[in-house]
């Protein structure tokens, strides 16, 4: 997957980039919004990673308006320093896919960064979702397991819909937070892991093998075999 | 500031008075404005006294010699000039006063009546009227004169002795000199006055602000009691001085926090990085160490976080996104979110919340706010117990949203419960358990922003808080 990062900060640039290269993904870099611009208007990537305030007479968001002027639809996620609600609004606004405010742990972005590139893809509406011989019936709204009826509550279902939607891709628990609940703060017990938990007893617990798998310190990912 | 700011100049002039150049000086000029104002009233009453009396007499003077003439060259248009050398004559004998003075003279100028012995040589004859130095019978005075050419060539004077009306005068004038003079002297006392009591009164609040400014906020301006303009001013400079001393205070009480609270977690994640530098003698040892210390810098993060957050609710810039919105779902949802937890340790969350609930505000905030008392309650009550978040609309109040959350935890004591909404408050219970004392800061932020109020009550045990939520804009889901 080709990843755009464009972003003028040379630790945060490099610590990104590094991250991204180990995770597999084939990484160009920018420091200026004139030549971040020019790279995304000429080149195909999957994913762009753009910080707001940048050198160079365009900042992110003018970047990003005039891509999208140009009817480019490459997934974006803004990386900023900027955190406030408007700022997050504004950037959302303009185009974006996806707001981060830094200081970030670099699983969460990573696992950011990868969703987008799926939501990228995946714009027919399904209505059937499988993972190994777990199947969620979109239309019905209903649930199987090895051809067994699991029983879920509205929220379960939700997500466990989410995690199917990002099967193969650590999903973490502030996604959940936004993904799942549509709520942008942090809770300070761990109410994800809770609920989470709690999807497991219904949706692994009975089957013996494990679908829901955690991941330390990044979050969960829906998968068959262990990673 | 200025004072010193003057008193550092060279330049500054010589004539100062506690450093303030006496041009430039309010004080002075108010006393010059008050001199200039007292004299110009002392001039306006001496002109109107010098008008109406001296002014007066010489009008009334003229008066008379106008009318006298007229009745003379009457006379003489009537009967000849035997018959007004007669009418002078009788005039003459019959003024008791003896201050008139009658002169008619032929064209030779030779006298034929009057009591002036010859036509003063002084008087042309183009001037009719004129102030005449007379000697009569020896004594020098002055005469007011007016002149007449008669048909006939001949020339007739009448005049008043003016002498005595000269010497009141004279007498008037000196006297509005000496009271000029008392005028200068008391315009001047008043002006000093004037310019005393100016600075007495500046002085206090120049005082004061000086001593603020150089580091003491407990100095206030004296406030006499009367209830004039000064103490509406002093008033109001010590309104502002209260409220910049509570700013400051909160300023200070948070920076002591931002001290504490985040120092301990930063030295912490320090010191966990120095030992796995140090002491670790396998990587994973060494790993276990980072991630240590990753979590207490994940900590600070959040509590800048929270911080922000606060600070940018407070600022109330996101006012303008407020919206009607129905708070029942959205309640439903949080309380779902923390039945889970609260489950989890065997704590039943009971919720009553009517079906439909409108307020107004702003969605995500006041989800964090109910998150927070809720995150509290599941926090500090024990395993077992009960939480229940009550919600409706306000009694007695319209449109407005209460939202209650009673936990059977320690609760807070009674004299802890007013700082408890400050930044970074911790009670004694709250010591062991995580948090960062940010939570009830942040939903008195949220309720201040709606209009609201929060209210930290016992429950007895546990903790009892009442938020509302001001909805003067909702307007109703139902409509």
């Amino acid at each position: 997957m080709r990843v755009l990062v464009v972003e003028d900060d040379k630790d945060v640039a490099n610590f990104v980039v590094k991250g991204l290269r180990e995770a597999g993904h084939v990484v160009e870099h920018t420091s200026n919004g004139r030549d971040g611009l020019f790279m995304a208007a000429s080149e195909n990537f999957d994913a762009i990673v753009l910080d707001r305030m940048l050198p160079g007479g365009i900042d992110g968001l003018k970047l990003l308006e005039t891509l999208r002027g140009q009817n480019n639809q490459t997934p974006v996620l803004f990386l900023s320093a900027m955190a406030q609600v408007d700022d997050r609004v504004r950037g959302l606004k303009a185009g974006g896919d996806d707001y981060m405010t830094k200081p970030f742990a670099f699983a969460e972005l990573l696992a950011r960064v990868e969703a987008l590139t799926r939501r990228g893809k995946g714009d027919q509406p399904t209505t059937r979702l499988v993972v190994a011989d777990l199947e969620m019936d979109l239309l019905s709204r209903s649930v199987r397991r090895a051809g067994q009826k699991v029983d879920l509550q509205p929220r379960e279902f939700r997500l466990l819909e989410f995690l199917m939607r990002h099967a193969g891709q650590v999903v973490t628990r502030t996604m959940l937070l936004e993904g799942v609940w549509d709520y942008h703060f942090d809770p300070q017990t761990n109410v994800i892991d809770v609920h989470v938990s709690r999807l497991r007893q219904k949706v692994d617990k009975p089957f013996g093998q494990p679908l829901i798998h955690t991941i330390r310190n990044a979050g969960y990912m829906l998968r068959l075999e262990e990673p | 500031m200025r004072w010193g700011r003057n008193r550092g100049s060279p330049g500054a002039p010589a004539a100062s008075v506690n450093g303030i150049s006496l041009l430039r000086s309010a004080a002075f000029r108010f006393g010059v404005i008050y001199a200039a104002l007292f004299g110009i009233s002392a001039v306006a009453l001496a002109a109107f006294l010098w008008w109406s009396t001296a002014g007066l007499l010489d009008r009334q003077i003229e008066d008379q010699i106008s009318i006298d003439s007229l009745n003379l060259v009457d006379r003489y248009e009537e009967g000849g000039p035997q018959a007004l050398m007669d009418s002078i004559g009788e005039r003459i004998i019959g003024n008791v006063d003896d201050d008139t003075l009658y002169l008619l003279v032929d064209p030779g100028f030779r006298r034929l009546a009057g009591n002036l012995e010859t036509w003063p040589g002084s008087l042309t004859l183009d001037d009719t009227w004129r102030d005449l130095p007379i000697d009569r019978g020896g004594l020098q005075s002055l005469a007011r004169v007016h002149y007449f050419e008669l048909p006939g060539g001949l020339h007739l004077l009448v005049g008043r002795d003016i002498q005595n009306r000269a010497l009141m005068r004279k007498l008037l004038a000196s006297g509005m000199l000496w009271a000029a003079a008392i005028a200068v002297a008391l315009g001047s006392i008043g002006a000093w006055a004037v310019r005393g009591l100016f600075r007495a009164t500046i002085a206090d609040v120049s005082a004061t602000a000086s001593a603020v400014s150089a580091g003491d906020l407990s100095r206030r301006v004296r406030v006499s009691g009367s209830d004039d303009e000064f103490d509406l001013l002093a008033q109001s400079i010590n309104d502002m001085l209260d409220r910049i001393s509570r700013l400051m205070d909160g300023v200070r009480q948070v920076s002591n926090a931002i001290a504490h609270d985040l120092r301990t977690p930063i030295a912490r994640a320090r010191n966990r990085l120095e030992e796995a530098a140090h002491d670790a003698s396998s990587e994973a040892d060494l790993r276990a160490g980072i991630n240590r210390a990753m979590g207490d810098l994940d900590g600070v993060v959040a509590i800048f976080q929270a911080l922000l957050r606060i600070a940018e609710i407070e600022a109330g810039a996101r006012r303008s996104a407020f919206v009607p919105l129905d708070l029942s779902p959205l309640l439903t949802d949080i309380a779902e979110l923390y039945e889970a937890v609260a489950e989890d340790r065997h704590i039943r969350l009971e919720t009553r919340i009517p079906a439909c609930l409108p307020g107004f505000g702003d969605r995500d905030m006041i989800q964090q706010a109910v998150a927070n008392l809720l995150d509290n309650a599941v926090k500090f009550s024990p395993d077992g117990a009960r939480i229940r978040l009550i919600c409706g609309p306000q009694p007695g109040v319209v449109d407005s949203v209460r939202i209650e959350v009673i936990d059977e935890g320690p609760g807070i004591p009674e004299p802890d419960r007013a700082q408890a909404t400050n930044r970074f408050f911790r009670g004694e219970q709250a010591r062991s358990t995580p948090g960062s004392g940010l939570g009830l800061s942040l939903v008195l932020a949220v309720a201040q922003l709606h209009g609201g109020t929060v209210e930290l009550l016992d429950s007895r045990p546990g903790l009892h808080v009442v938020m509302t939520l001001s909805g003067q804009q909702a307007a109703s889901l139902n409509a």
